[in-house]
C-alpha cells in the first residue's frame, strides 16, 4: 500500500481520539443527578416514576385544563393531599430550589426548558 | 408525441373544467367553513350559553372620582406583571386609559358635544362574542372560553401579531423587549414581581384577561374590586338576568364600541 507508513499510524491515532471517552470513562460508574427532595411530603401529586418521566406532560395537561376548558386550579391525590395545579403557585411550594431540583436534572440530560423565561422562579423570601 | 393546437386546447378546457367542478378552496368557501369577517357571527348559539361574563364602565363616575381610573390601572398592571417600558412605542397596555374620540371612533356622527372630546375613557380588552383575534390567531394561542372570556395561553403564541391587526381596538400589546430586563438607569420595567403571576418573555402579545385566576377563586376583576365602592364598573354574567350587570344594563342607557364592525362586545359604556 503506498504511504503505508504514515497512513496506518494516523488512522490508529484517529480511532483512538475519537473513542477517546469511551476508554476514558471505562470502569468508572456515572453519578446520577443528586436532586434533593422536600422533606414535609412524602409524596408527591403522582407516583415517582410518573413524575420522573411525564412531569412536563402533566404541568402540560393543567395548563390546557385550566387555561381553556376553565378546569379546576387545584387536585387531590389518592391520598387526601390537596394540591395546586400550578407550577407557580404549586409545583414551587414544595420544590423551592430550582438549582437542586430542576437543574439537576435538566443539565444532566442536557434538556432547557424555558419555564422560568416567564414564570417566576422561587425566592429565597418565599421558602 | 404530437399534438396539434386542437387537441391541445380540448385538453386544456377538460382540465380546466374538472379543476372548476371538483372540490376545491372555492368550494369550502361556498360551504361556510372559511367565515369571513362581518356582522354574521361565528358562534350565534353561544346566546345559549349560561354563561357570557360582561363588564359596564360608568364614563362621569371616573371624571367625578379623580384618580380612579389610575389606582384601578395600576392595581392591574401590579398583580399582573405588565411592564411599563416607559415609552409609548413599546407600551403593553392591559386597562388604560384613552380620549373619547380615539375609543368611541366618530364614524358618521357628524357633530358631538364638546364635553366629550378629549375625555378619559377607561378601555380594555372587549372579550367580544366574535372576536377577530381569535379567527386571526394561527397558532390557537388565544380562543374563546365557554364564559365568554377571550383567553390567552403564552406558551403557544409566536408573535404573528396577527391579532393585533386583528384587533380593533388595539386591546392587544407586543413584547419588543425583554419585560423582565432593565432600562439604562437599571430600573426594572415591572415594577415589583408578584410571584402568584407569570411574567411573558419577549415576543409575545399579551393583553387583559378578565382576571380569570381572580374570577376562578371567587374574587372580582381587580378593576371592578377597586371601582365598585364609586359605582363605577360593574361585573358579572350578561346571561343571568338577576345579576348585577344584567341589572345596571337594563336600567342605564350603554354603548358600546364600534358595534358596526359585528364584534359583540362585552364590555358595555354608561356615557
Amino acid at each position: 500500500m503506498y504511504g503505508s507508513g504514515r497512513i496506518i499510524p494516523a488512522l490508529i491515532i484517529f480511532v483512538g481520539l475519537m473513542t477517546f471517552p469511551i476508554w476514558h470513562n471505562a470502569g468508572k460508574a456515572q453519578q446520577p443527578p443528586q436532586i434533593v427532595l422536600p422533606t414535609q411530603y412524602d409524596e408527591c401529586v403522582r407516583d415517582p416514576q410518573f413524575m420522573r418521566e411525564s412531569h412536563m406532560v402533566l404541568l402540560h395537561e393543567w395548563r390546557d385544563d385550566i387555561l381553556r376548558k376553565s378546569g379546576p386550579r387545584s387536585g387531590v391525590t389518592p391520598s387526601g393531599m390537596r394540591y395546586e395545579r400550578s407550577l407557580q403557585k404549586g409545583c414551587v411550594t414544595c420544590h423551592s430550589n430550582k438549582e437542586t431540583f430542576c437543574d439537576e436534572c435538566h443539565n444532566y440530560t442536557a434538556v432547557v426548558p424555558d419555564c422560568w423565561a416567564c414564570h417566576l422562579e422561587p425566592t429565597k423570601e418565599a421558602i | 408525441m404530437k399534438k396539434d393546437r386542437r387537441g391541445f386546447l380540448k385538453l386544456a378546457g377538460c382540465a380546466a373544467a374538472a379543476g372548476i367542478g371538483s372540490s376545491t378552496a372555492f368550494h369550502s368557501l361556498l360551504r361556510g367553513e372559511a367565515k369571513a369577517a362581518g356582522l354574521q357571527r361565528a358562534g350565534k348559539d353561544k346566546e345559549k350559553a349560561d354563561t357570557r361574563l360582561g363588564m359596564a364602565i360608568d364614563v362621569n363616575k371616573f371624571l367625578e372620582n379623580r384618580g380612579l381610573a389610575e389606582r384601578c390601572i395600576r392595581i392591574c398592571h401590579d398583580i399582573h406583571n405588565v411592564p411599563d417600558f416607559g415609552n409609548p412605542k413599546d407600551e403593553i397596555k392591559w386597562l388604560w386609559n384613552d380620549k373619547f374620540e380615539n375609543v368611541f371612533v366618530k364614524d358618521t356622527h357628524y357633530r358631538q358635544s364638546e364635553r366629550l372630546l378629549g375625555m378619559p375613557v377607561l378601555t380594555l380588552c372587549n372579550h367580544c362574542d366574535n372576536p377577530p383575534c381569535v379567527r386571526a390567531c394561527p397558532t390557537k394561542a388565544t380562543f374563546k372560553k365557554i364564559d365568554g372570556v377571550v383567553g390567552m395561553d403564552y406558551h403557544r403564541c409566536i408573535g404573528c401579531r396577527f391579532c393585533m391587526a386583528a384587533c380593533p381596538y388595539g386591546a392587544r400589546s407586543f413584547n419588543y423587549r425583554d419585560p423582565r430586563g432593565k432600562d439604562r438607569n437599571g430600573r426594572t420595567f415591572i415594577r415589583e414581581l408578584n410571584q402568584e403571576y407569570p411574567a411573558r418573555t419577549m415576543g409575545v402579545v399579551e393583553k387583559c384577561n378578565f382576571c380569570t385566576e381572580r374570577l376562578a377563586v371567587g374574587q372580582l376583576p381587580a378593576c371592578v374590586e377597586e371601582a365598585r365602592p364609586y359605582e363605577a364598573m360593574f361585573f358579572g354574567n350578561l346571561n343571568d338576568p338577576n345579576s348585577e350587570i344584567s341589572r345596571v344594563l337594563r336600567d342605564k342607557f350603554t354603548i358600546l364600541r364600534r358595534p358596526s364592525l359585528g364584534t359583540y362586545p362585552s364590555v358595555f359604556y354608561i356615557i
